[in-house]
């Protein structure tokens, strides 16, 4: 049943592309989110809402219609200024990798915003007015004291969000770049075996989680490592 | 049911058509007959029943699996965690490919039983099928996380009592797994009602599939998707809303009476560490 017919290539061409587009995105996202959350904690109302405004759009909009809406968007908006620019009409085809790398991970910061803003909250008050009172500034006070202890709130979030970031990588296939969805499409076109190449595919996904699951395991057991034990 | 549905989209065209008048002169495309906020609109409404039926029938496929998963018997546990598993960690879109076109490759068996014209070979059967197994194996992990929830201090106080079996998950395992299960489960909605974007690519005209058409038409890109995306975002925020007021309702007995503040601000669910819970 599995038999490839010489089309099993696709699978490890298309692996690497979809591992490169997740890790791509992914600091993307946290940047973002770490911006988000700043913005949704400040005292600025215009910052808040800004913030606000953006969480409630991505998370309220499919990811499908937000990617081509990146892709389409992004290639417009650079055509026309360009085309403004040198006063002739110009044709400007963006990578396929960097705008659903922009897609990707400006839709999975808003998700990381949501995680960062919890886990900034949940940083004990008295951890932050402590290291007020020996002198240090909110810029030396967050580095040295907050983000290292959001971490540790922040690290079941973020897990989260990389199991969902990388199932979304699938949906990077409808701009065309060709990772494992449509690495694996080529080959059902070739090999008329759609079942036989979307499963093993499937089955390749369920591997990259599985492993996922194991690293975030022991990387939260290692960011909480400095936490005693309740019995 | 169908006489239902079609009443009710009926209705819905015929709202839409009188909407549509001032509203949208920038989709009036001319050429097309029926115009592209109708077209739409219809859109939506597939959406929408995808949405409803395969969250009715996944919930109800839900129950059993949850209570399989909870079961100590690792024949009846083992092959619904192997099902949950697969369908929470592999791509919707993988899931709906591999239905949808991997069907095609069991043609001759699938005919044979009968299930292959108006069944795997109807791209909405397809949809429905895989949109239902997917919100199925969430689902069921949202609820045993519920059941699994209830305090065993209940459990022992109604078995004291005398209840058990049915009885004990009827009066109190299910009515306290709800509470805690619905705000993930109101989440698992939304993201359901997302994911139904998915179909337009096997050939399904929902909102996201006739937004691709209408492009193709009249390569408004950017009209047309902004517009499908703020259709999706006004109904997200309606579910979201409809199940804010449900949770308000079945917490009650949680809010003291004349606690307004609870009413106004409450605090934003699954913050850790925030002591009103």
């Amino acid at each position: 049943m599995f038999d490839y017919q010489g089309y099993g290539w696709v699978f490890f061409d298309g692996l690497q592309i979809t591992l490169a587009v997740g890790l791509a995105s992914l600091p993307v996202a946290l940047v973002l989110g770490l911006v988000g959350a700043w913005g949704k904690l400040s005292k600025n109302v215009v910052l808040r809402n800004l913030a606000g405004a953006y969480t409630t759009v991505v998370r309220g909009v499919p990811e499908l219609v937000l990617i081509t809406l990146v892709y389409y968007g992004f290639t417009i908006i650079l055509q026309d200024l360009a085309s403004s620019i040198t006063g002739e009409r110009e044709q400007i085809d963006l990578n396929p990798f960097v705008t659903g790398t922009i897609a990707l991970g400006s839709i999975y910061g808003a998700f990381a915003t949501e995680v960062f803003r919890g886990a900034f909250l949940a940083v004990d008050r008295g951890q932050i007015e402590a290291a007020r009172a020996y002198g240090m500034g909110s810029v030396l006070a967050f580095r040295r004291v907050i983000l290292p202890q959001m971490w540790r709130f922040a690290l079941p979030g973020l897990g989260n969000l990389w199991l969902v970031l990388l199932k979304a990588t699938a949906l990077v296939s409808v701009i065309q770049l060709p990772e494992l969805m449509r690495m694996t499409s080529i080959g059902v076109g070739a090999t008329r075996e759609p079942f036989t190449f979307y499963f093993t595919a499937s089955l390749i996904y369920l591997g990259i989680t599985a492993a996922s699951l194991l690293v975030i395991r022991s990387a939260e057991k290692q960011a909480s490592r400095g936490v005693a034990r309740r019995l | 049911m169908d006489w239902l549905w079609q009443g009710i989209g009926e209705q819905a065209t015929a709202a839409c058509l009188v909407v549509q008048g001032g509203l949208l002169d920038i989709f009036g495309d001319g050429g097309s007959i029926v115009p592209a906020f109708c077209r739409l609109m219809g859109g939506a409404w597939l959406t929408m029943k995808l949405t409803i039926v395969s969250l009715l029938i996944g919930f109800g496929l839900a129950v059993p699996i949850a209570l399989a998963r909870l079961s100590q018997n690792p024949f009846i546990n083992w092959p619904f965690l192997a099902y949950t598993f697969y369908f929470r960690g592999t791509p919707l879109l993988v899931q709906l490919f591999l239905i949808y076109y991997g069907s095609g490759q069991f043609r001759p068996e699938l005919q044979e039983i009968g299930l292959w014209r108006g069944g795997f070979r109807d791209a909405y059967f397809c949809a429905l099928f895989t949109l239902t197994l997917n919100t199925a194996a969430y689902t069921a992990e949202i609820l045993r996380g519920g059941m699994l929830g209830v305090p065993s201090g209940e459990v022992e106080a109604a078995r004291a009592y005398g209840m058990s079996g049915t009885m004990l998950y009827r009066r109190i395992i299910f009515p306290k797994a709800m509470r805690i299960a619905l705000p993930a489960y109101s989440n698992e909605v939304v993201f359901l009602f997302q994911s139904t974007s998915l179909v337009s690519l096997v050939t399904l005209l929902d909102l996201m599939g006739v937004a691709t058409d209408v492009i193709a038409d009249t390569f408004r890109h950017f009209e047309t998707l902004i517009f499908a995306g703020f259709v999706y975002l006004l109904l997200s925020g309606m579910i979201f809303a409809v199940f804010k007021r449900v949770e308000r309702r079945l917490m009650r007995h949680l809010r003291r009476s004349g606690d307004e503040d609870v009413k106004k601000a409450p605090l934003p669910r699954g913050v850790p560490g925030s002591t009103r819970a």
